[in-house]
């Protein structure tokens, strides 16, 4: 076992970097109210946040992460562009018997720049790889944007393309989703079904056979989906050599020079991927000037895919076997623009576990 | 001495008492109706224990008692894998942990379905789509592992089926053996809407103490009843 002390020194130096860099130190409440972070993240934070009650506030949450206060924050009465650096505790339920801390510190770093954003994300990157120097970490990284540019490019219809966006963050459905929208998976059998009902009668009739009429979700609600159903069920599957890019796509693992390459290749076909393909590109170059290798720098197009992130770009992870990621971070463009009221800032940051540095360090 | 928790009233009980009879193992309650307490004949070193079907997984959970039967809803949704061990099933007590949405929702035939009006209705609506239940963890991982976003469980501990007509939520995941109660409140159970299939099990503790004479006595007991023993 790290003492807590070795951990809260380590802490302290790492702060102190991130605010000799530029940073201004935040604080934020332990208490958060429950309901933002439950819009945000859906009921699967429950299995993951500790929940509380308070009298006058009503559901709270022990704080599972930094960066939504410091966003609220920062969209309330931030400056202008604006760098923040924070430490404390974190809490998040483990699996029984996994040995994983359930209460742990983070100290962390957020970029709120309007100016350059893959600087910003080279700048963050950078700076973890010095502050980490030493430790022997895999650094890998990824971007979702690429991914979701791929989507929003699809000869598809704008239902399909919002359905597959809407589950960027999790990987399983997507899958199902697109293997349907590509005719590679058949359509369920209830679905048919329905299809064969809905197309024999008119909606409004069949709801009116259904029986007694429970319930807030109105009647026009049901009919426009029923009509979006059948209006789906004429839509023409994804083309097949389309539907490959983005299965390729899902899939592509290389070192970041060599998948820059790749990615080139595949936009005259995709070439709605081209200004992302772009981005990477000016993110590569600015991560060069910084004297990252990126011609054995590892990127996954799939990185930071998981549940409970707000990603939607540059995503980054300093791995050691048999440890959860040591630091982790991301663009987060999205996530200003829901927490900010319709404001919106470019945002890149990332957080490091100052227990776990100081164990790989071995202080006693 | 081993404590082996039974349920203290009704079905439940009853059906516990013959199933324990039919292999040679009788127990009584014992005193007036309202004293939890009872006697066990044809065995030794097994002491029964009455209580609340409600609280024996908990009891599981402390150690309180070595063996207790309850159904699977109740374990799986407050239990974990390490906690007890499944010693039988007992073949009755069926009933289906499935979620319901209402009749009328002529759209919504699947899990996929109701992930796709979630969506619809949140847009719609400015909340995410409720639904009522008291199973959170079960469901949770359900709809967690189905891909499922943009709903929220909404904690019911009785009268589930009545909170869509009260308009206090959108769908349910309840319990239910026939549909009877479903259909009375106009909800119609998901085609692959089927979360968890519950019965009756005697479980054991993995937390209980277990002496010596205690492990003898189950070896014995597990014997007598044809089962495996689990310590």
């Amino acid at each position: 076992m790290t003492p807590k002390a070795a951990i809260r020194a380590e802490g302290e130096r790492l702060l102190q970097a991130f605010v000799a860099a530029g940073a201004v130190p935040v604080e934020t409440d332990i208490l958060q109210p429950a309901g933002t972070l439950l819009d945000l993240y859906g009921e699967d934070i429950r299995a993951r946040a500790y929940v509380t009650d308070d009298p006058l506030k009503g559901e709270m949450m022990l704080r599972p992460d930094f960066t939504v206060p410091v966003v609220q924050a920062h969209m309330a009465h931030g400056a202008d562009p604006a760098r923040y650096a924070y430490l404390g505790e974190v809490f998040r339920k483990q699996l029984r018997g996994s040995g994983r801390a359930s209460e742990y510190l983070q100290v962390g770093y957020e970029v709120f720049d309007r100016a350059s954003p893959e600087a910003a994300d080279a700048e963050v990157f950078a700076l973890f790889r010095d502050l980490l120097a030493g430790l022997n970490l895999r650094p890998v990284t990824g971007d979702i944007g690429i991914l979701m540019a791929a989507v929003r490019g699809l000869d598809t219809s704008d239902r399909r393309k919002a359905a597959l966006l809407r589950h960027a963050w999790r990987p399983t459905r997507f899958k199902a989703l697109l293997d349907r929208f590509a005719g590679r998976a058949p359509v369920p059998q209830g679905r048919l079904a329905l299809l064969d009902r809905l197309k024999a009668g008119s909606p409004a009739q069949l709801i009116e056979e259904a029986g007694v009429f429970v319930g807030i979700r109105s009647p026009d609600e049901i009919i426009a989906r029923a009509e979006a159903l059948v209006a789906d069920a004429e839509t023409p599957p994804i083309k097949a050599p389309e539907a490959a890019l983005l299965y390729d796509l899902l899939s592509l693992e290389a070192p970041a020079a060599h998948a820059l390459t790749h990615l080139r290749g595949i936009t005259p076909m995709l070439p709605a991927i081209a200004p992302a393909v772009d981005r990477f590109a000016r993110r590569l170059e600015a991560l060069a000037a910084k004297g990252v290798d990126v011609a054995t720098l590892a990127f996954e197009a799939s990185h930071g895919r998981t549940a409970l992130e707000y990603y939607d770009g540059f995503v980054f992870s300093f791995l050691a076997d048999g440890l959860p990621p040591v630091a982790s971070g991301g663009r987060y463009d999205a996530l200003t623009a829901v927490l900010g009221d319709g404001a919106f800032i470019p945002a890149v940051g990332g957080v490091i576990r100052p227990g776990l540095v100081a164990r790989l360090k071995g202080a006693t | 001495m081993i404590r082996l928790g039974v349920p203290s009233k009704g079905r439940l009980m009853q059906d516990t008492f013959d199933w324990f009879r039919a292999r040679g193992v009788v127990m009584k309650r014992t005193g007036s109706d309202r004293e939890y307490s009872g006697v066990i004949e044809g065995v030794e070193g097994v002491v029964p224990v009455l209580l609340s079907a409600g609280e024996i997984p908990r009891d599981l959970a402390a150690g309180r008692i070595h063996l207790g039967v309850t159904g699977s809803d109740l374990v799986r949704e407050q239990l974990g894998e390490d906690e007890v061990a499944e010693v039988a099933k007992l073949g009755f007590g069926h009933a289906d942990l499935v979620i319901a949405v209402p009749a009328v929702w002529i759209d919504v035939e699947t899990v996929d379905d109701l992930d796709a009006a979630a969506a619809g209705f949140r847009k719609a609506h400015g909340h995410r789509l409720r639904i009522a239940t008291k199973y959170h963890r079960l469901v949770r991982d359900f709809l967690q592992s189905q891909g499922v976003a943009d709903y929220q469980l909404l904690d019911s501990q009785g009268a589930t089926e009545g909170t869509v007509k009260n308009g206090t939520a959108e769908a349910i995941a309840d319990i239910t053996s026939s549909g009877e109660t479903l259909r009375a409140n106009h909800l119609r159970i998901l085609s692959d809407g089927l979360i968890h299939s519950s019965e009756a099990v005697l479980w054991a503790s993995r937390v209980a103490d277990w002496s010596a004479g205690d492990r003898a006595a189950m070896a014995q007991l597990a014997r007598q009843l044809g089962v495996g023993s689990p310590v």
